[in-house]
């Protein structure tokens, strides 16, 4: 298919000034370059989770798997092992990835497995109107937790080095330049990739003018050094006003999960056979 | 007369009584019987009381009895908490190391000594002892041992050897017949079933009793070409599988209820986007953890209706190895061609029990296949036609934009919250379901034993049927038992009732769950025999508790 819409005519739904608009553009972006490369987008399938983020899937014209909340993750590895000619890119939230689905996240990171996963991290429940997610600051004032919440933020950048993952990096709806580059390393990466996207939620949580002052690229260092990658992911722990480092911290190449499986589809005549030799052992 | 012998291998776990009783099978399978065998252990890997009863007859069994015949005693144990099993003419054999009993006694440790050989070949020298009681030519333990003991069976043999010299034959099994059966277990007749109709990967988290599917897929999952995860959870176990089904793989998953608890918001997924899947389930007693390595039916109700939201589901309850072979394989067949979740509902009984299955007579479909895009026209994930299955395309199909949805979504697979499209779409999953209704026909989903002007009928459902068999049997009782339980085969099932005076439900669990989805579609069961302490029912069991209830 070439020269395709990539945008649906389903009615867009997302406030104005929402963070996920650069996001869509941006991978809108990156899908056309690659289409412009050769590649087949009929390829490419985008699977989601559920929250505001998610609705991606209605708008983006490609292949896509609108899932459940916290389990976009599992349904592109699936698809992934199923498939190993396809480009799985996994959007999905913070609320959703890191707490509903916080397993699938590590789990992925930790098999090494072939997809891209890009969060959405506003930072704050928007489709179910304002509360505090994982990664809100200690004190953020939420619908379900009025008087602040007692909880520290998890920093998932650090989290992801740790599980093992091979390509992380941060990036920032408002660089949407880095965040194009960030995002099409990711897809181009063999193995598992992470990007927490800081997205502005236009309605719930502005972050606009602490993010703006404090943001900036990450400077050239060898990006196979855990060591190095760990000291910059810590600087910001998602609470503190530390600047805050855009960029890739962390890249490897490693043996994937999907890679070693061996698969060789077997026709049902060759099924029956190998079932009644199986069986012959058995008598 | 009517050979039927019962044998008892007992021990404390970790002295392979497992694959001890794998062994006296394949000796009664050498000399020609079918046989069933069932294994009773506790929850946990070293210590306490494990046995096996094995059962060989000269005609078909899918249960063990509770008297046997032979015993194989490799501890004091075995002798006293079996009492109530022996009759007069059991024949006993035993470790005379640690067993003091009437029968014959030969001393393990001075078999092992004598041949330099580990502890672990110790329930060799007694499978030897049995062979000889039960009058087995030594050329048939030789070869069993052969055939079945892959390591160390030069070393094995000759252990069993010094057994099997020092006893006499006391009570011969005859010889019946020169033909003999696959011996596999019910969840490898699942696996089987599953790979005969296409499965092409397998996902699961270990749970007994699903687990030993687990273990068989992935052991031989190069043989038959499949892929086998195991991955962090339940949740992600049906989730990873919809990912296979959607992206064009054919998936099982397999667990029991603990995990399907979690797997509940899964399935509405696979309701609502209709993905193809099939769930294998083996029941084990509950509620919660339960009694991890026991038998029970009381998730039936749970199957059919886990999910949020209606959706069609198909459920089959096999009651022996040859219909879950047979059933896996349509369940593959069912869920691929009307894109919903397939269960396969099992219990411990069925899964662990081993059985003989001829593998010349492997029972076959019908068959359907997939509903597949024929590239012409724009393709649309939920095409509404008359019959409310979508053909399929799937991710990497040239000009096919594939997307699937848990929301409420159009033909194309958007979100939508308008109502004309919210019901349309509801009526076409609907349609599916009276169209799988429909196709039922073709199959056997209520099976019958027994005379047909019986007055008194019993019913039941999944691997009790053993027991309830041969019960009607010797009362001369009319035996019902619906296979598929969603859809629900009702008329079938009334006519195979009628002229009932009086209908019975036998069921593993405490409730009766059959008997309230009988009454359900209109089917009165007048009494219900109930058995829900882990145990299965075995037909001395089931006529004793008729006979209470008046029969």
């Amino acid at each position: 298919m070439t020269d395709r819409h990539l945008i649906t005519d389903a009615q867009n739904t997302w406030c104005p000034g929402c963070g996920n608009f650069s996001i869509q553009h941006t991978l809108k972006n990156v899908l056309t370059d690659l289409e412009q490369e050769g590649e087949d987008l009929d390829q490419i399938v985008l699977v989601s989770g559920i929250g505001c983020h998610a609705k991606i899937a209605d708008y983006l014209d490609i292949n896509s798997f609108y899932s459940i909340h916290g389990r976009a993750i599992p349904v592109a590895s699936g698809i992934k092992l199923a498939n190993r000619d396809l480009k799985v890119i996994c959007c999905v939230g913070d609320g959703d990835a890191y707490a509903e689905g916080l397993d699938h996240l590590i789990f992925a990171a930790k098999r090494n497995i072939d997809i891209t996963v890009i969060v959405h991290n506003n930072r704050v429940y928007g489709l179910t109107t304002g509360q505090y997610t994982p990664t809100s600051p200690h004190g953020f004032k939420g619908k379900s937790t009025p008087m602040g919440t007692l909880e520290y933020p998890l920093n998932p950048v650090e989290l992801m080095l740790a599980s093992g993952g091979t390509y992380i990096a941060r990036g920032y709806t408002q660089k949407r330049d880095q965040l194009k580059s960030l995002i099409r390393g990711a897809i181009d990466h063999k193995g598992f990739a992470f990007v927490d996207v800081l997205q502005i939620c236009a309605t719930f949580f502005n972050m606009t003018s602490q993010y703006n002052p404090r943001v900036y690229p990450l400077p050239a260092y060898d990006r196979s050094d855990a060591g190095i990658a760990c000291e910059k992911v810590r600087e910001w722990d998602y609470n503190s006003d530390a600047p805050i480092a855009l960029g890739l911290f962390y890249q490897r190449s490693a043996l994937t999960f999907d890679e070693q499986f061996r698969h060789q589809s077997l026709h049902g005549k060759e099924r029956q056979i190998l079932i009644e030799e199986f069986l012959a052992t058995r008598q | 007369m009517a050979q039927d012998v019962s044998v008892l291998v007992g021990g404390k776990a970790g002295d392979g009584i497992n694959s001890a009783g794998a062994v006296v099978a394949q000796l009664l399978n050498s000399v020609g019987y079918h046989t069933c065998t069932y294994y009773e252990y506790p929850s946990l890997i070293r210590g306490g009381h494990n046995f096996a009863i094995i059962r060989g007859a000269d005609h078909p069994v899918d249960v063990h009895r509770n008297m046997v015949d032979y015993v194989i005693a490799l501890n004091m144990d075995t002798i006293s908490l079996h009492s109530g099993r022996f009759h007069e003419k059991t024949v006993t054999v035993f470790n005379s190391d640690v067993v003091k009993a009437p029968g014959q006694g030969i001393s393990v440790s001075a078999a092992l000594t004598s041949e330099n050989a580990p502890a672990i070949m110790g329930n060799s020298a007694l499978i030897g002892a049995f062979a000889s009681s039960a009058g087995i030519p030594w050329d048939t333990v030789s070869e069993v041992f052969n055939r079945h003991i892959p390591k160390g069976a030069d070393i094995n043999m000759r252990v069993a050897r010094k057994g099997y010299d020092q006893v006499t034959a006391v009570h011969p099994i005859n010889r019946i017949g020169d033909r003999r059966f696959s011996l596999i277990s019910g969840n490898e007749a699942i696996a089987l079933g599953l790979i005969h109709g296409g499965l092409s990967a397998y996902v699961s988290y270990p749970m007994t009793p699903s687990s030993t599917l687990l273990h068989f897929l992935a052991e031989h999952a190069d043989r038959f070409g499949i892929t086998v995860i195991h991955p962090e959870n339940e949740i992600a176990v049906i989730l990873m599988a919809l990912g296979i089904s959607y992206a064009g793989g054919r998936p099982a998953i397999g667990t029991s209820g603990g995990g399907f608890c979690l797997m509940t918001e899964g399935l509405s997924l696979a309701g609502m986007a209709e993905i193809p899947l099939v769930i294998v389930v083996s029941q084990r007693t509950g509620p919660s953890t339960g009694l991890p390595t026991f038998t029970g039916q009381s998730d039936l109700h749970f199957i059919l209706h886990a999910g949020q939201g209606e959706f069609p589901r198909f459920v089959v309850a096999p009651g022996t190895a040859r219909e879950a072979y047979a059933w896996s394989a349509v369940a593959m067949d069912i869920a691929g061609h009307y894109q919903v979740p397939a269960f396969i509902l099992a219990d411990k009984t069925l899964s662990e029990g081993t059985f003989s299955l001829d593998p010349v007579q492997l029972p076959e479909g019908p068959f359907r296949g997939p509903v597949l895009w024929d590239g012409s026209n724009t393709y649309r994930r939920y095409a509404d036609n008359g019959s409310g299955v979508s053909p399929q395309a799937f991710p990497g199909t040239r000009g096919a934009v594939v997307k699937v949805n848990s929301y409420a979504h159009d033909e194309t697979g958007i979100t939508t919250e308008e109502a004309a499209i919210v019901a349309q779409m509801t009526r076409k999953r609907l349609r599916k379901a009276a169209n799988l209704a429909e196709a039922m026909e073709a199959y056997d989903t209520v099976i019958t034993d027994g005379p047909v002007h019986a007055g008194t009928m019993l019913v039941c459902w999944g691997s009790v049927q053993g027991a309830c068999t041969e019960a009607a049997h010797e009362l001369g009782l009319r035996a019902v038992r619906p296979v598929v339980l969603s859809p629900f085969p009702e008329m079938r099932l009334k006519q195979a009732l009628e002229g009932a005076r009086r209908l019975i439900s036998v069921e593993e669990n405490a409730t009766g769950q059959l008997a309230a989805l009988l009454r359900l579609h209109g089917i009165t069961v007048d009494t219900m025999v109930l058995q829900y302490d882990g145990r299965p029912l075995t037909p001395e069991m089931l006529v004793k508790r008729l006979k209470e209830a008046g029969v």
